[in-house]
């Protein structure tokens, strides 16, 4: 592809760096072409107050939809995980408007109906699959949509899991679905119905509230200096499953065994 | 997905991956016969720490002229933040003051994890909460957190262990009592969070499958593939926004200063909009700060993990209302901040890489130190590796680190792991033609975690009547050095404990008459009689990175 670098020295970046043209919502800028969008607007002058938040690609705030010079295709992507590239035309979406339906989670039953009733508009779907192509995280959109259709909650949470709600995937939707919020709603319902509990969570947590641990709290925290160092130094370490699933400790006078 | 070109390592850092690849067989064999890198001594770990920890060596630090810390040493950037002016004139608000603009029972600063959690607590014990935060809700330091957290809940562990490994981690400098509430309350977080719906790993009996982390004796982190905050924020948002009506967020609305009344009992907060730049008052019956930390502030000029709006706000504010700071002197520096590609400059590998066996490998492919030292010790072990002994790998740009060998995992564990456990760090390498689960990643440390802060008591309140803190914003919990997997198990314990006694204290608290800035004016009075000439205000909100970019590592060769 053509480049207009001008190789104009900017004293900030190392001599090497080239500078490239890149559009921010129209308006050209030449910034160094190792930078990410979100990194690039700020060398060009912008400070950013929406459209910012992790700055590390997990938060969802900073959508961005650009298109290359010369391209038909229009591109989304997540402004901090981006590398800028030359005659790039950008602009950041600030806000994506979407209703997040309002629940009790302790009501719910983890079954489609649930789902549909509360997000109808997922029987829409028309299975186009522009959602995936557009999604910045990789998710298969359309798969995990799918997959509620059929009452596979287990299935949308695991395949929605990465999801940063970036609300890119409903800006894009000919069908008007809110994915991500039902992604979300699936979620909750695979964790709190769905998901085994963790029966030594429960046992434990009713240990503690009967003061099985108490004595031995109050034993350490009696301990002077010294002794807790003492301690400290001679813990017994378990070793990682993958080294000794069978592992038994030798110390047992601070644990509750059965 | 990313446009431009940086595909995968240069030749130059392929030709060095082949010393990593040459050793690899060997390490691989001793893991699996449990022969590991030997932990250093406590003595040892002292040593390295005094020589080569950014915080123990002198400079970069000053002494405080000004407040309840006066004369301690800290860093020179909270020095700085402390000995500032405040971004507004108390006098051009005296008639604002007399007609809020919102009336609450709870101001919470803070749309993070602690804030989320109090809020809950708060809500069911009855109360109206008004959350006013930063950015967009949910963005924070929590969102980002990436390895796990922490409950004693295995049978063979127990919180008496968690206590002493949290204890050992901190130094011994931690405060008892917030080491007790916060062991103790853990599994019963976990329970919660299990109710609220969040996703765990797990096993197919539903038992929690946990790890080790850094300094943690027992396998005791819990986690949702490598993005357990992610995870835990978007619930926790969810949850809150099922309860407008007593839950009301204001975004992009930071405080920038508390009020108080005629009693000195704090009672609101002054509320900057960033985008309309207009001002608000908030009249509250008791106040939480939960701002989060400091990563943004670049201590040492350190590259930073921390998301864009971790200013330390909540330090300055307290400061000036009157508490006073804990365990302040050093920061976290975690061992292993992205050093390639550099747009990932500083962004965090998480722990969990390590626990699941990854090792540091020095440019000679030999392996330095163990993979899960406590943080501070295995930020001084990369640093010395590059410093003195040579070990350093140099990028293109002139950056350098060290090696963290992720290919172990799938070696240990079995192929595709890496793909599943580390999801959200195996595509941010993926968009740059970096494939970690076969070639190792670049390291160094990075500014991480604040360590200290406002001093609590075991249920969240300062000295200051009407003002409760929780989470990264508040110290005495990790001592001097947090362990991984305890801030996140922090916010929970004690945004919980926030909630429920702020209830109570409400309940008993007489009704204020008059909002009043007359600490800030106190304070601005003493900046002026010790001396302290400065133009600078605070909190700085969001730093300053137009016309350049963010710090890369302070270390010159
Ligand atoms: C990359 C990364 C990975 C981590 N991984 C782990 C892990 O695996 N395990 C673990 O236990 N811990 C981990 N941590 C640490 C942990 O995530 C944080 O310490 C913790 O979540 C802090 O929670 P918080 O609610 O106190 O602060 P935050 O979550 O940062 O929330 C503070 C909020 O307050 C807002 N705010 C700031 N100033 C103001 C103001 N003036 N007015 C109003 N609002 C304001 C901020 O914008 C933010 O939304 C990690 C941290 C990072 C950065
Ligand atoms: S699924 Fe939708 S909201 Fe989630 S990351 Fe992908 S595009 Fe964004
Ligand atoms: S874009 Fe909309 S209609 Fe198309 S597959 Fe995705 S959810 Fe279905
Ligand atoms: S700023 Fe959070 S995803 Fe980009």
């Amino acid at each position: 592809m053509a480049t207009k670098a001008k190789g104009k020295a900017s004293g900030k970046k190392s001599s090497e760096t080239r500078l490239i043209p890149i559009y921010i919502m129209g308006k050209k800028y030449e910034v160094p072409e190792t930078l990410t969008i979100l990194t690039a607007m700020e060398y060009a002058g912008y400070r950013h107050i929406r459209g910012c938040g992790c700055r590390g690609g997990i938060c969802g705030a900073c959508a961005t939809v650009y298109r290359l010079s010369g391209e038909y295709r229009l591109k989304f992507g997540l402004a901090c995980q981006t590398v800028v590239a030359p005659d790039m035309y950008l602009a950041q979406i600030p806000f994506v408007p979407a209703n997040k339906a309002i629940y009790d989670i302790e009501k719910l039953t983890p079954d489609i109906n649930s789902i549909g009733r509360i997000y109808p508009d997922l029987y829409r779907c028309l299975a186009c699959n522009t959602c995936s192509k557009a999604c910045p995280m990789g998710i298969s959109v359309m798969d995990y949509v799918q997959a509620l259709l059929k009452g596979d909650i287990a299935g949308c949470a695991r395949l929605s899991h990465s999801c940063t709600m970036c609300g890119i995937c409903a800006l894009r939707c000919p069908a008007e679905l809110q994915q991500f919020h039902m992604a979300m709603l699936a979620r909750r319902l695979y964790g709190r119905y769905l998901q085994p509990r963790a029966r030594h969570l429960e046992k434990r947590v009713k240990q503690i509230k009967e003061g099985k641990f108490d004595s031995m709290m109050d034993a350490i925290m009696s301990l002077n200096n010294h002794e807790l160092k003492r301690r400290y130094a001679r813990r017994e370490w378990e070793p990682e499953s993958y080294e000794n699933p069978d592992w038994q400790p030798e110390e047992t006078k601070y644990l509750i065994l059965d | 997905m990313a446009e431009g070109q940086a595909i995968g390592y240069p030749p130059g850092l392929k030709e060095l991956i082949q010393a990593v690849e040459h050793t690899r067989p060997e390490r691989l064999a001793r893991v699996k016969a449990n022969q590991h890198f030997p932990r250093l001594t406590r003595k040892e770990g002292e040593k390295v720490l005094k020589s080569y920890h950014p915080d123990y060596k002198p400079g970069g630090r000053r002494k405080l002229r000004v407040g309840a810390n006066k004369s301690e040493i800290l860093a020179n950037e909270v020095a700085d933040l402390l000995e500032s002016y405040s971004r507004i004139d108390p006098d051009a608000f005296d008639d604002r003051l007399k007609k809020p603009d919102y009336e609450t029972d709870v101001l919470i600063l803070g749309g993070g994890g602690a804030g989320a959690v109090a809020a809950l607590f708060a809500r069911q014990n009855g109360l109206r909460v008004v959350i006013a935060t930063k950015l967009r809700h949910g963005d924070s330091n929590t969102v980002m957190a990436e390895g796990g957290i922490q409950a004693a809940d295995r049978p063979f562990d127990s919180p008496y262990h968690h206590y002493l490994d949290t204890m050992g981690g901190g130094h011994f400098t931690n405060n008892p009592y917030l080491v007790k509430a916060l062991t103790m309350d853990a599994p019963l977080i976990i329970r919660w969070l299990e109710d609220l719906g969040v996703m765990f790993d797990k096993d197919k009996a539903g038992n929690m499958i946990e790890l080790k982390g850094g300094g943690i004796c027992r396998r005791r982190m819990h986690s949702s593939a490598d993005m357990i905050g992610a995870e835990i924020m978007r619930v926790q948002r969810d949850e809150i926004r099922n309860h407008p009506k007593e839950i009301q967020v204001l975004e992009f609305s930071p405080a920038v200063e508390l009020l108080i009344d005629e009693t000195k009992a704090v009672s609101g907060a002054i509320l900057y909009n960033l985008e309309t730049r207009e001002y608000s008052v908030v009249k509250a019956r008791a106040v939480i700060m939960a701002t989060g930390g400091f990563g943004r502030l670049h201590i040492q000029g350190f590259p930073t993990t921390n998301h864009y709006g971790a200013t330390g706000d909540g330090l300055v504010l307290a400061y000036r209302a009157g508490v006073p700071l804990v365990n302040m002197r050093y920061a976290q520096y975690h061992p292993t901040g992205t050093v390639f590609p550099e747009q990932n400059f500083g962004l965090l590998i998480t722990e969990k890489v390590r626990t699941l066996g990854a090792q540091f490998i020095n440019m000679h492919g030999q392996e330095f130190a163990h993979p899960l030292e406590p943080r501070d010790v295995a930020s001084s072990c990369i640093i010395r590796e590059c410093m003195e002994r040579n070990g350093r790998i140099v990028t293109p740009t002139g950056h350098y680190g060290v090696w963290l060998d992720t290919p172990m995992i799938d070696l240990l564990w079995g192929k595709g792991t890496v793909e599943k456990e580390l999801s959200a760090k195996y595509l941010q390498f993926k968009r740059y033609g970096i494939d970690i689960s076969t070639e190792p990643i670049i390291v160094y440390p990075t500014l991480h975690y604040q360590n200290g802060g406002l001093e609590i008591n075991e249920w969240g309140a300062t000295r200051v009547p009407g003002l409760f803190a929780a989470g990264e914003v508040t110290g005495g919990i990790h001592g001097d050095n947090r362990l991984m997997g305890n801030s996140l198990l922090d916010i929970h314990v004690f945004g919980r404990r926030v909630g429920i006694k702020v209830s109570e204290f409400i309940k008993a608290r007489k009704k204020g008459k008059r909002l009043s800035l007359s600490h800030l004016r106190s304070y601005h009075a003493d900046l002026r009689k010790t001396g302290v000439k400065t133009k600078r205000v605070a909190p700085i909100l969001l730093p300053d990175y137009v016309h350049r970019s963010a710090p890369a590592c302070p270390h010159k060769f």
